[in-house]
């Protein structure tokens, strides 16, 4: 009996802008206008200044912990530039903050997050987007769950959402590419694979040659870009928007892109990585080869970017303004939001500000009564 | 779903009190949908769901995939989305795949965005021992949820309390866990109510009142409670408590009980150790102190993995060790 094949795949790469800045005109063709590509080239450095910034504040004491975006501004701000603002909905991880941005969420609501304030997570109404999700890989699943909803209410919205290399280990991953294929919901999978689990290469993380084909066993598709490429990202999150908004299926993303930072502020990429792997990888910065791309259109110039650094600058300070400029909550607001209706108990821990019972109940305990301890 | 000849005379199981709650429910609230493993055409493992889909179609009673983390996870964003999702947990066993889900993610919602993204789902989980299930079909996990502030967690015991209790989780603004004693889903029909009509989370029942001893319990333990309070001699009045919401719990009840009555014994069928007892007990020493005749006592599972079904009812709390301990107790 002849051996036949049950089924073949592969995977593509795209590419349509390249480190040098070169693009390839066919591959571009109805993705990004020049306004758009220098609005992005704008807010990347926006937020690199503002991604600098919260570094310093950190290390000033000022911030407690945060997690350096430097480097994958091209996938957020292409990705987001992808998703319809106010109809769609991001779920994010931590490293695409420009892509919330961008959909209407304050920044400081981010430095209020890392500065160790649930504040920042209020995400104000009309914005869709969820709170960056700090256990790796949980998200999926909810993003999953609003895609679900809006296909059982015929509503044409769709969610993206965001995860990085090592987020695909997780069950989660698979759980939530599981359920959104079965029941076919308007989801488009967007990993970040900035080739580093804090200090876990992505060699390390998986077998496969790919992130992108993990998604055949779904029956999803799966599809590699570059991350750094603001045109690549931007047409396989349209195509893959559109393709999950018009009910035809899943698509996983891999952004190819890196990690330029350290995990986070807590960590020194300098114990487990070369300098040489880095430096090699700062050529390929998206911030480059946008501008490169810019300058030989004509579209950018010197001017233009000292104009838009002292823009950054001010941006950034006037988040940073903004951001310690906040009151330290109340301590009741540890208990105010826990139920929509307090509890009696919570109740009394609140207004007490105590657990033990001799403050919480003076009546029955009899220090209400003075003295009758001693007496 | 009309109630058939049988359950207009005899009345209704736990079972059909919960599939009427869930399809009057449904029929009253189009964001209200089932999910979970097997809850469609099979009606559930325990029938619970039996006919939803049939009469809501299987976008409002859907059968998921084997993944319990992915039912929580996705009934997450279904809830965030405005949906009120009942996902299912076929049994409380398989709640540790969700855990993860629920506790830090379901619960915390509501407290990490100050209120700007809610969790209104209702989690059923058949829940306890007895009934000769197999391995992780028999726990008794409810402390554990009730360790993890931002749910609710309640246990009802009886067909009537569970209509009425599972109304009010899903109209609950908030995430709650809804135990199903499995052992008491067929044991007994009682008459409940047709119409719709909610019992209020948080609030204990007096099942019988006495002077001399408190039990507090919930779930399939209230009848072995009841069986042991037939048993007691004459001279023995005891004030029997159904806790019925474990989070929160009614404090006040329970005081008022014991200062009335100054002894207690609290009877679950969970481990003894850091349990919904070991909280009972706390609160009771901490409210009724000078009123306590004797210490209160816990009559619980051990505090060993569930055995499987040859020992079972050994592990179990039955009238002859809750009888007991409630005579210990009043001899103190």
């Amino acid at each position: 009996m002849p051996v036949r094949t049950a089924f073949a795949a592969q995977i593509e790469h795209l590419q349509i802008l390249d480190e040098h800045g070169k693009l390839d005109e066919r591959l571009a063709q109805g993705t990004l206008t020049d306004e758009q590509v220098v609005f992005a080239y704008e807010r990347m450095i926006d937020y690199r200044k503002l991604d600098e910034i919260a570094f310093t504040l950190q290390r000033s004491g000022r911030m407690y912990t945060y997690p350096q975006n430097k480097g994958q501004e091209a996938a957020a701000l292409g990705s987001g530039l992808a998703m319809r603002k106010g109809v769609d909905f991001l779920v994010p991880c931590y490293r695409e903050n420009a892509a919330l941005f961008l959909h209407g969420l304050p920044p400081e609501c981010i430095f209020l997050h890392w500065m160790g304030d649930e504040r920042g997570n209020a995400i104000p109404s009309g914005v869709n987007v969820t709170p960056i999700a700090i256990p790796i890989g949980t998200q999926m699943l909810h993003a999953v769950g609003l895609a679900w909803a809006y296909k059982l209410r015929k509503e044409d919205r769709c969610v993206i959402t965001y995860f990085g290399d090592g987020a695909t280990s997780e069950g989660d991953f698979h759980e939530a590419m599981n359920f959104a294929t079965t029941f076919n919901v308007p989801c488009v999978f967007f990993c970040q694979n900035n080739q580093w689990a804090i200090s876990v290469p992505r060699e390390q993380q998986t077998a496969s040659e790919t992130v992108a084909q993990k998604a055949i066993a779904y029956g999803a598709r799966g599809i590699q870009v570059d991350g750094n490429d603001l045109f690549a990202v931007y047409k396989a999150t349209t195509e893959a928007r559109d393709r999950a908004r018009a009910g035809g299926g899943i698509t996983l993303i891999e952004a190819i892109t890196y990690r330029l930072g350290d995990h986070t502020t807590a960590d020194d990429a300098r114990r487990y990585r070369d300098t040489a792997e880095v430096e090699s990888w700062a050529a390929k910065d998206p911030m480059i080869r946008t501008r490169k791309y810019l300058e030989s259109k004509g579209l950018w110039d010197e001017q233009k970017q000292a104009a838009a650094e002292e823009h950054g600058k001010a941006f950034a300070q006037d988040i940073v303004r903004k951001s310690e400029g906040i009151a330290k909550p109340e301590v009741r607001e540890m208990f105010d939001h826990l139920y929509a209706e307090i509890p009696d108990e919570l109740r009394r821990q609140r207004d007490t500000l105590r657990t033990h019972s001799l403050g919480l109940y003076p009546e029955q305990s009899g220090l209400a009564v003075s003295g009758r301890r001693g007496s | 779903m009309p109630r058939t000849p049988q359950m207009i005379e005899k009345g209704l199981t736990l079972v059909d009190a919960i599939n009427e709650a869930l399809s009057q429910e449904m029929e009253r609230d189009a964001r209200v949908i089932c999910l979970g493993e097997d809850v469609g055409l099979n009606g559930g493992v325990f029938r619970v769901t039996e006919g939803l889909q049939r009469r809501f179609g299987p976008d409002r009673c859907i059968d998921t995939p084997l993944s319990e983390s992915g039912i929580m996870g996705t009934s997450i964003g279904l809830a965030m989305a405005g949906m009120r999702p009942i996902p299912e947990i076929q049994f409380e066993g398989f709640l540790g795949p969700a855990h993860d889900q629920l506790v830090n993610h379901a619960a915390r919602f509501r407290n990490r965005t100050r209120g700007a993204i809610t969790i209104p789902l209702t989690v059923r989980v058949p829940w306890g021992g007895g009934i000769h299930a197999p391995e992780f079909h028999s726990d008794s996990p409810e402390a554990i949820y009730t360790h993890s502030p931002g749910m609710k967690v309640v246990c009802p015991s009886t067909p009537s309390d569970a209509k009425g209790l599972l109304l009010a989780a899903i109209r609950d603004p908030d995430p709650v866990i809804f135990f199903e004693p499995k052992r008491v889903y067929r044991s007994f029909r009682e008459r409940v109510p047709e119409e719709d009509y909610t019992i209020p989370i948080g609030k204990a029942k007096l099942l019988t009142e006495g002077t001399d001893l408190t039990v507090v319990t919930w779930g399939a333990s209230v009848f072995q409670c009841l069986e042991t309070l037939d048993s007691l001699p004459d001279d023995q009045s005891v004030e029997l408590i159904d806790l019925r919401t474990i989070n929160p719990f009614d404090a006040d009840a329970v005081a008022a009980s014991v200062e009335k009555t100054g002894r207690c014994v609290v009877v679950q069928e969970a481990p003894k150790t850091c349990s919904m007892a070991s909280e009972l007990s706390a609160t009771i020493q901490e409210r009724c102190f000078l009123h306590l005749l004797a210490p209160v006592q816990r009559v619980c599972g051990f505090d060993t993995i569930m055995p499987y079904a040859k020992l079972e009812l050994e592990y179990l709390p039955d009238p002859k060790r809750i009888a007991e301990a409630i005579g210990h107790t009043l001899a103190y």
